[in-house]
């Protein structure tokens, strides 16, 4: 750091220099033109492709387009089909992709903060290790994990898992795990909560490895006597910060996870809907069917329900601070 | 006397958040960790056992975790493996690397220039643009496949070399931790140097690059596994063959695992699997703690 200062060269005689153009336009190009030109780049990137497909999916929601014609305004006729004609969409869809949501979002969440605050408990080095551990799936893509969860949870008396639980006489024949409408949702939310301890999860080990050792020294004085006391009156309330940031990651990666059901049983729709969510009914109207007005709004219902949870998750860690 | 009884078992000084040292105290967390850190290394150790079985052993009845004779022949067979439209496995390889490498470089002076426009420039816009940044935090990509498809297909993106590229820079979580890193640096230092006439370029360049060297690992570690993992890009956007990924090409193997000959695929399968997994796992070991120091300033005010 100070190498670099020492670096920088002599005064330049620009500096003091008087450039008072009246004109407004180059004025404010002298103030803030070289902000802008440094956010440019980012921002052109951010406009393509993350607000211009918001806008693109909130206004053809609006619309019924089968990608041939263009887009014919119908109002909030998608919305209301989806409401109250939609039966795959209110008898599984829906219902799916809360429990899933409900078990992976906050389940997910509460254990790696749980993972996270064992593992400060740790010394260094056994925690450097644990932490790689748990992180390192989250390294994998679901895509390149099907290779292995297909062979693990193969219906045959060949797959592992039917294997070892034949053996141990748990089942009489084998299962087919993927396939079966009962086990595929079990499935899915072990695999995904496998999957899970991303960002947040270091985020969080980071806030709590951060929290100021002093706080617990004068807790201990005020009373405060479990582990338990100490989680809630002093580690939480002094890292909440991080708790919001990984609670938006995990909100955002349980329904980024949404397409795990078609790639663990290799259908859309998954056998019986078991494994339908929010993600794969989109994909389904959309490209399998070509209504993409309808699948343009099921993206805003989606998109809605991640801002939703974030903005109660932002309620609950908010505040003064 | 109870309050010296807890002092001396969980005690504060010697247990406690980052002990320098063993105490009896964490033996409870060793033993709840224990099998939750099983459960989460047990399909990576299986990736690399079956990566490394020779062709009885996946026949074998009842299946074995754990190889017995640990053979090459797997990873051989992959890379003599043609895919359908002959196109050698090196090929999707060579791509693979060729645009994670362009897109770590990329994003890292994408995000980083932003950053320290957001964090140390004065505009009136500032705060608006970060609040943006922020709510885009919660964006669920996966939501606008279609309208993003529509774009990309509209910008003439399809079947170019730039569609893998592109759309893995624009990454608010990227942009979010390095303005929070850059924070971190007292406005003084830049002062400093603005008053011996340096440019903002020269400041960028000679003073905020060299400081926020662990969030640039860690923003390249986020794109390396945002583009490295990535084979939807190959399969929605690419239609020529020898322009796709590793990542895709694993996919294939997946879907031809699942037809007839499942279990002879397994082996080349899982090589294949591991391939694509190490690197992640090295890059990340590598940069740990330069990430660890990011995620300290990672917090997110409601």
């Amino acid at each position: 750091m100070t190498a670099g200062l020492k670096s920088i060269p002599k005064p330049a005689a620009a500096a003091g220099g008087a450039r008072r153009e009246n004109n407004r336009f180059s004025k404010w190009l002298n103030k803030e033109g070289s902000a802008y030109a440094f956010l440019s780049p980012y921002a052109l990137l951010f406009i393509v492709f993350i607000v211009v497909p918001v806008g693109v999916a909130f206004l053809l929601s609006f619309t019924y387009f089968d990608t041939i014609q263009f887009p014919t305004f119908i109002g909030l006729r998608n919305y209301i089909a989806l409401l109250t004609q939609d039966e795959i969409f209110m008898k599984y869809v829906l219902p799916n992709t809360i429990q899933f949501a409900v078990i992976v979002g906050p389940g997910g969440y509460v254990l790696s903060f749980m993972l996270a605050w064992m593992l400060a408990q740790l010394p260094h080095i056994p925690r450097t290790i644990l932490a790689l551990i748990l992180y390192s799936p989250s390294m994998t893509s679901s895509i390149t994990m099907a290779v292995i969860w297909q062979t693990l949870f193969s219906g045959d008396q060949n797959g592992y898992l039917n294997s070892f639980l034949l053996r141990l006489n748990v089942i009489q024949e084998p299962v087919q795990w993927l396939q079966s409408p009962e086990y595929l949702m079990l499935i899915m939310i072990v695999v995904t909560l496998w999957s899970s301890m991303g960002v947040g999860f270091l985020a969080m080990l980071a806030g709590i490895l951060e929290t100021n050792p002093e706080l617990y020294e004068a807790g201990s004085l005020d009373g405060i006597r479990s582990r338990w006391q100490e989680i809630f009156y002093i580690t939480i309330p002094s890292m909440k910060p991080q708790m919001l940031f990984g609670a938006v990651m995990s909100i955002v990666g349980t329904f980024q996870a949404g397409a795990i059901g078609v790639t663990l049983s290799g259908a859309n729709p998954t056998p019986q809907y078991a494994g339908q969510l929010l993600v794969n009914h989109i994909e389904d109207f959309g490209f399998l069917r070509y209504e993409m007005g309808y699948a343009a709004a099921i993206s805003v219902t989606l998109l809605l329900m991640a801002l939703i949870f974030s903005r109660l998750a932002g309620r609950l860690f908010g505040g003064e601070e | 006397m109870k309050r010296r009884f807890f002092r001396k078992s969980f005690g504060l000084r010697n247990g406690g958040i980052n002990p320098s040292g063993f105490h009896p105290s964490q033996l409870q967390f060793y033993i709840i960790l224990a099998p939750i850190v099983l459960f989460m290394v047990l399909p990576i150790v299986f990736i690399v056992s079956t990566a490394f079985k020779p062709t009885e052993e996946l026949f074998i009845y009842p299946p074995r975790f754990f190889v017995y004779n640990p053979t090459l022949k797997n990873f051989g067979d992959l890379f003599n493996l043609m895919s359908t439209a002959n196109v050698p496995v090196t090929r999707y390889l060579f791509n693979s690397i060729l645009v994670t490498a362009i897109s770590m470089a990329a994003s890292v002076v994408v995000s980083t220039t932003a950053a320290y426009a957001l964090s140390k420039k004065r505009f009136k816009l500032k705060k608006t643009l970060f609040a943006i940044n922020t709510v885009a935090l919660m964006f669920v990509p996966i939501a606008v496949t279609i309208p993003r498809f529509l774009i990309i297909a509209r910008m003439g993106l399809i079947d170019s070399f730039l569609v893998h590229i592109l759309p893995a820079l624009a990454m608010p979580v990227g942009l979010f931790l390095l303005k929070q890193f850059i924070d971190g640096i007292p406005d003084e230092v830049i002062e400093a140097a603005q008053i011996d006439g340096a440019s903002d370029v020269r400041i960028y360049w000679r003073i905020i690059l060299p400081m926020i060297k662990p969030a640039i690992a860690t923003i390249a570690i986020l794109t390396f596994q945002a583009t490295w993992n990535n084979a939807d890009t190959s399969s929605m956007y690419i239609n020529i063959e020898s322009l796709k990924t590793f990542a895709f090409y694993l996919t294939t193997l997946t879907a031809s695992a699942s037809g007839a000959n499942t279990v002879a695929g397994q082996g080349i399968a899982a090589a294949a699997a591991l391939i694509m997994f190490l690197p992640n796992l090295l890059i990340f070991v590598i940069l740990q703690s330069q990430v660890m120091s990011t995620m300290s300033h990672s917090g997110l005010k409601g």
